[in-house]
């Protein structure tokens, strides 16, 4: 083989086209390394003509420089471009190859829940102090002034019987479990007074919590169940008030269409007393065989009325001054039919899979 | 609660013309009166009256008893000869087969059958089918398949000819009636409805045909025609004698205020009912009995007055009502002996002396001895008006609630008295003859219910509707009230028959409800700037987030236990979880005391979850556990006089017993369950301290662990938590082994307990100052320390870093090591610290400063050799 020389351009680009060929057919990042030191290694024709520029005539050596440096560029360029292309198909292939099952269950630890009961009290009470009300909380185990006679209970009401109430003993103590969560309206009401009456700071409280009844559980009932109830206490409070409180506390649970109704009725800590009803979220009162509210359109959902002035003056504050409304339901009987719950005794008993359900939020 | 059948209604006001039950309901429903059900209507097709010819028992495959009746239905009966297939092989009379599981029946008597293509309440069709082996063609119906209530077991017998089966519906439909075949629906009044409605305790007066009517009346504009509107003949004077001899009024309040009685001689006691007047009663829920009693009945479902009749002929002059003397004894219709209170208001005669003999407890049950029989032929009717709340003491005394009481302690109208007794006496005449007394008694002593003074404007400030002065008027004057207007004054005088009408509010209401409160504008009120939850309501939060997302599971337990439930947790005699809270009234024996501790219940819940195949099961509650020493030495009293004072409420507050709001968790199983990827880990002792430790950073508080802890927990596996202060607030670690075998939980369960309040307290308003994250070099320097076994790792890691100071970033134990390479008794404890300045990179000098430091103080402090 006859060695190469820099002037020879014909023959130092076929030399080259030869290297671009065979970098081109490189199919390994190893086989692109054995090109590479067959066409620029020490015996490559193209580095032994390179060798050879200095043994040219001067007059040449611009010129074989010149074809030389443009060799050298094209393969050079030729090696480098093969060399990304391989290592990213060589990267592509570990990825594929790294590929695992992402279908397979990742978290072993055991995953908790709170309790719906709970998230859906933290729920109502964000709906509420959101809109400036705030959140008050007081004794389950209360003295029978603040359960009844504060709330305009007659004391021959028939509630102070025993067969509703549980009685702390000795019965003459005077303590209960308390029966509502009324009791903390008071308590929050006498709290915030001077700020109403010095400040002219409206009373706007939701008073949620465990309240008590001598009732036997059954798929209905449970004698420790959880109430939220309100109380607002301001200057010129009517029941228009209620009602759009009540209108307003219905679209955060129920969507931006719920619509209430008030019915009158009687408790001895309103007046005028009425019984609240919500739309049918279900079936709007389209469907006379829907489960959520018998086909009635309506669910009964809670109580609520003019607070009594003498409820107010128990608290301190003057009927004629300020007006009062009141509302209250059950927590449970939310979440029932909210949520489809059939039977009371499934969020009483402490089934972990009850609470499972609802994970984090409600 | 009172049944109003739909036809009574309609004497006493129009009803909506194609109005059904439903529409009556819902129309009541607008003023206040709630559905409770409506029953009878929705009977359709043959449904008739039957003779039982045959009554064939059969004991069935299942082992029940049928009965194969043929029975006569006239016109609807198959023609003699073959049965109907598979009954074709015997030849019968004229007549229906019908299989019936009943047996209040015998042959003979008449009943009622509803028969193929017949329709009974809750579009239930009836059609001819195979049963028991028997062709049936229909069915011999009940009072429950017929919607007539549920009062009555077995199928209804209208008459037994033999005498041998109990009538059920006794005259309901009269003997010229009973035509086999005839159709029973209108005979028995099932084309009517009756609405049950629900009373509340303001509205007595609805009690009463003529309430509910003139709520309908309020309701639909409908046009109202009062049935006590009767006019009274005779004069009130000189009659049966009655005085009023209240001698203990309760809170001020004379018994009874109006007594009207009046005789009725020449009756004839064997004189029937009529059967309109049965049918009535039986809708309303009432059994007639006999005609003097049927017709006090039925005016008192008419009017809502309560009105008793008595045998004349074994009273004494005069009646005295007066309360009862200690130990007196009364024996009432039902025939019960009451021992009777100084509270209750009685009926007495002067049978034996002036007042001396009880005749019945006021307002609630009649006595037996002076009752009407089958041979009274003179009758005194009563009707007066007791004190509501007389009436309602008695009543829940004895656990008798009846008719009476349950009107008198709502309410009754004062001057419904003589019209009532009127209206009954002609009734008795009317149907029994007689001759009604011209002059009878009238104590009254009534007097007028306050007038209510009255703003006009006060409605539509309360209600927020622009109501016109005449639209309050108008309204006030519907309800019945008197209302003389001076300009923008009002002053209202309630009808007799509202005295819950005390006070403007009361008017507001009536106002409100006759306008209708579906008119009422929703407008929210805009609250002044609330200040958000409380620390402690956040704190709370946080606490229940960290625990779920910890891997454990909110439940919520009842907060009742028995009292072993303490000696099964091991809990010492003294110690402040034996101060306990007992219900006076416990739903049940066995479960009397308030939980003082939240681990009391918690293991239930576990226990339910093991039951059901769970394994692996962590559940966390936050709570209230209740403890209370000398409870009732200080009675948390009502203050009497209205007003609380602010000592009186410290009072009461003091007298509560203690509530803390703790939260508690038991884990027990599986942390981490085995998969494909690992092996399982259990539940631990570090997972119960990491609990508390989780706990005490949401609330923002530092608290101090220490060796060891109280019941129910491991003595060597358990923890206690103090605050900086030294108070007490969470135990953690593991259950005591005898506890888990106990209370049968896994063994090895782990459980925390924190007290939540002090955390909350402490925590309160501390605001953290920040310190500048430093931006020099960490140095780590490592320790091995041998030390004696009973050394408290934690303790060592303090000295370690008060021995370095301020440049100590932090320092922790990374390894523990006993074995062959350390003595006996000793143990090696790795601790890691990491070294750092604010203002400097450290030099080597102070680093070696400060390591000298801390493996001089561990030497000294705890006797540590770096090994």
């Amino acid at each position: 083989m006859t060695e190469l020389s820099p002037l020879d351009a014909a023959g130092v680009d076929a030399a080259v086209q030869t290297a671009l060929a065979d970098i081109a057919a490189a199919d390994s990042l190893d086989a692109l390394k054995e090109t590479r030191l067959a066409h620029t290694g020490d015996k490559a024709p193209l580095t032994l003509a390179n060798r050879q520029i200095g043994q040219v005539a001067p007059e040449d050596k611009a010129t074989a420089g010149k074809t030389m440096g443009a060799a050298r560029g094209r393969l050079n360029k030729a090696l480098a471009t093969r060399q990304e292309e391989l290592e990213a198909e060589r990267d592509a292939r570990v990825l594929i190859e790294e590929t695992v099952d992402v279908t397979l269950p990742v978290n072993r630890a055991l995953v908790g829940a709170r309790h719906p009961l709970e998230s859906m009290q933290e729920r109502m009470c964000d709906t509420f102090v959101a809109m400036g009300w705030e959140v008050a909380e007081g004794p389950e185990m209360e003295a029978e002034w603040f359960n009844f006679d504060a709330l305009n209970f007659d004391p021959d009401h028939p509630a102070r019987e025993m067969q509703d109430t549980f009685f702390i003993d000795p019965p003459e103590s005077g303590l209960l479990l308390r029966t509502h969560t009324s009791p903390v309206q008071i308590r929050a009401a006498m709290d915030r007074r001077d700020g109403l009456v010095d400040e002219g700071r409206g009373i706007y409280v939701v008073c949620p919590g465990k309240t008590f009844r001598t009732d036997e559980l059954d798929a209905t009932h449970t004698p420790v169940f959880h109430q939220i109830e309100g109380l607002a206490v301001d200057k010129g409070l009517t029941m228009a008030h209620l009602k759009g409180t009540l209108d307003a506390f219905a679209r955060s649970l129920f969507g931006p269409d719920a619509v209430t109704r008030l019915r009158p009725s009687f408790f001895p800590f309103t007046e005028p007393s009425a019984e609240m009803d919500l739309r049918c979220f279900v079936c709007g009162g389209a469907d006379s065989g829907c489960r959520t509210c018998s086909g009635t359109g309506w669910i009964e959902w809670g109580g609520c009325g003019m607070t009594h002035p003498n409820v107010l003056r128990a608290a301190g504050i003057d009927p004629d001054e300020y007006t009062a409304f009141a509302f209250g339901m059950g927590i449970e009987r939310t979440l029932m039919f909210r949520h489809g719950v059939k039977d009371m005794r499934d969020m009483v008993e402490g089934d972990i899979r009850f609470s499972q359900q609802f994970g984090m939020e409600i | 609660m009172p049944k109003i059948p739909l036809k009574w209604l309609e004497e006493s006001v129009s009803l909506v013309d194609g109005h059904t039950a439903e529409d009556v309901a819902a129309a009541l429903a607008k003023v206040g009166l709630e559905e409770e059900g409506i029953e009878g209507g929705g009977v359709s097709g043959p449904l008739v009256i039957g003779r039982v010819m045959t009554l064939t028992k059969e004991t069935a495959s299942n082992g029940k008893t049928v009965n194969y009746c043929r029975v006569d239905v006239g016109e609807h009966n198959d023609p003699a000869g073959p049965g109907h297939k598979p009954d074709n092989k015997e030849e019968y009379p004229s007549s229906k087969g019908i299989v019936c599981g009943a047996h209040n029946f015998h042959e003979g008597d008449f009943v009622v059958c509803i028969l193929p293509g017949g329709v009974l309440p809750g579009n239930f069709q009836i059609g001819g089918r195979k049963t028991y082996g028997h062709w049936s063609d229909g069915m011999i119906c009940s009072s429950k398949e017929l919607g007539l209530g549920e009062d009555h077991d077995g199928i209804i017998v209208l008459s037994s000819p033999s005498g041998e089966s109990e009538v059920t519906f006794p005259g309901l439909v009269s003997d010229g009636d009973l035509v086999p075949g005839a159709s029973a629906i209108a005979l028995m009044g099932l084309d009517e409805s009756t609405l049950e409605i629900n009373v509340t305790p303001d509205r007595g007066y609805s009690f009463s045909v003529r309430g509910v009517a003139r709520e309908y009346s309020h309701a639909t504009g409908q046009e109202f025609r009062d049935p006590a509107d009767v006019s009274v003949t005779g004069t009130a004077g000189d009659g049966f004698a009655v005085v009023v001899e209240d001698q203990a009024p309760v809170r001020d309040t004379v018994g009874c205020d109006r007594f009207v009685a009046r005789r009725l001689r020449g009756f004839d006691p064997t004189a029937a009912s009529p059967a309109w007047m049965k049918r009535r009663l039986d809708q309303a829920g009432m059994r007639p009995i006999s005609l003097a009693v049927d017709v006090t009945n039925y005016v008192m479902l008419e009017l809502g007055q309560p009105l008793h009749a008595y045998d004349l002929g074994t009273l004494t002059e005069p009646i005295v009502v007066r309360r009862a003397h200690t130990g007196e004894k009364l024996t009432t219709l039902d025939d019960a002996v009451r021992s009777l209170s100084e509270e209750d208001l009685l009926i007495t005669d002067s049978a034996g002396g002036h007042g001396a003999r009880a005749i019945g407890m006021a307002g609630v049950m009649g006595g037996a001895e002076t009752e009407v029989s089958d041979a009274t032929t003179d009758i005194l009717l009563e009707a007066a008006h007791f004190d509501p709340i007389t009436i309602a003491r008695t009543a829940r005394r004895h656990r008798l609630g009846s008719e009476a009481s349950r009107r008198f302690e709502r309410g009754v109208d004062t001057q419904l008295p003589p019209l009532a007794v009127q209206r009954a006496l002609e009734l008795m005449k009317e149907f029994g003859g007689g001759e009604i007394e011209d002059v009878f008694t009238d104590v009254d002593s009534t007097v007028a219910l306050p007038q209510i003074a009255m703003d006009v404007a006060f409605p539509s400030l309360i209600v927020g509707v622009e109501y016109t002065p005449d639209e309050v008027v108008a309204a006030l004057e519907e309800v019945g009230c008197e209302v003389d207007r001076d300009y923008e004054s009002l002053l209202v005088t309630p009808p007799t028959w509202r005295p819950d009408l005390e006070a403007p509010v009361n008017l507001v209401e009536e106002v409100a409800r006759l306008r209708g409160y579906d008119n009422l504008p929703s407008v929210l009120p805009v609250a002044p700037p609330g200040r958000g939850l409380t620390h402690g309501q956040r704190v709370r939060r946080s606490v229940a987030r960290t625990l779920a997302e910890s891997g454990l599971t909110e439940v919520l337990t009842y907060p009742f236990i028995a009292e072993s439930r303490l000696d099964e947790l091991g809990i010492a005699d003294v110690d402040a979880r034996r101060d306990i809270v007992r219900l006076a009234n416990p739903l049940s024996a066995e479960l009397p005391i308030m939980r003082t501790s939240m681990m009391a219940t918690l293991v239930d819940a576990v226990k339910v979850n093991l039951g059901r195949g769970e394994q692996d099961i962590a559940v966390y509650e936050l709570g209230r556990a209740y403890q209370g020493k000398n409870i009732g030495d200080v009675p948390a009293a009502n203050p009497n006089d209205g007003r609380i004072t602010p000592e009186e409420i410290q009072a009461l507050n003091e007298a509560l017993p203690g509530q803390e709001r703790r939260v508690a968790g038991i884990m027990a199983g599986n942390r981490v369950r085995a998969g494909w990827n690992g092996h399982a880990t259990a539940w631990s002792w570090e997972d119960a301290l990491a609990a508390v430790e989780r706990i005490a950073r949401a609330a923002g508080v530092e608290v101090v662990v220490s060796q060891g802890a109280r019941m129910p927990w491991h003595p060597g596996r358990g923890a206690s938590y103090w605050l900086a202060d030294g108070s007490f607030v969470a135990h953690a670690g593991e259950l005591h082994p005898k506890v888990c075998e106990t209370l049968g939980l896994p063994a090895r369960s782990v459980a925390f307990e924190v007290i939540l309040d002090p955390l909350i307290e402490e925590g309160e308003g501390s605001i953290v100052e920040a310190v500048a994250v430093s931006q020099q070099v960490v140095a780590k320097e490592d320790f091995a320390f041998v030390v004696a076994a009973d050394v408290a790792a934690g303790e060592l890691v303090d000295a370690v870093k008060r021995a370095g100071g301020e440049i100590v970033e932090d320092a922790r134990v990374f390894d523990v090591y006993e074995g062959e390479q350390i003595g006996e008794g000793e143990k090696s404890l790795a601790v890691n610290v990491r070294l750092r300045s604010a203002d400097h990179t450290l030099q080597a000098d102070e680093v070696l400063a400060v390591r000298e430091a801390i493996i001089a103080s561990a030497e000294k402090e705890f006797g540590a050799q770096l090994r």
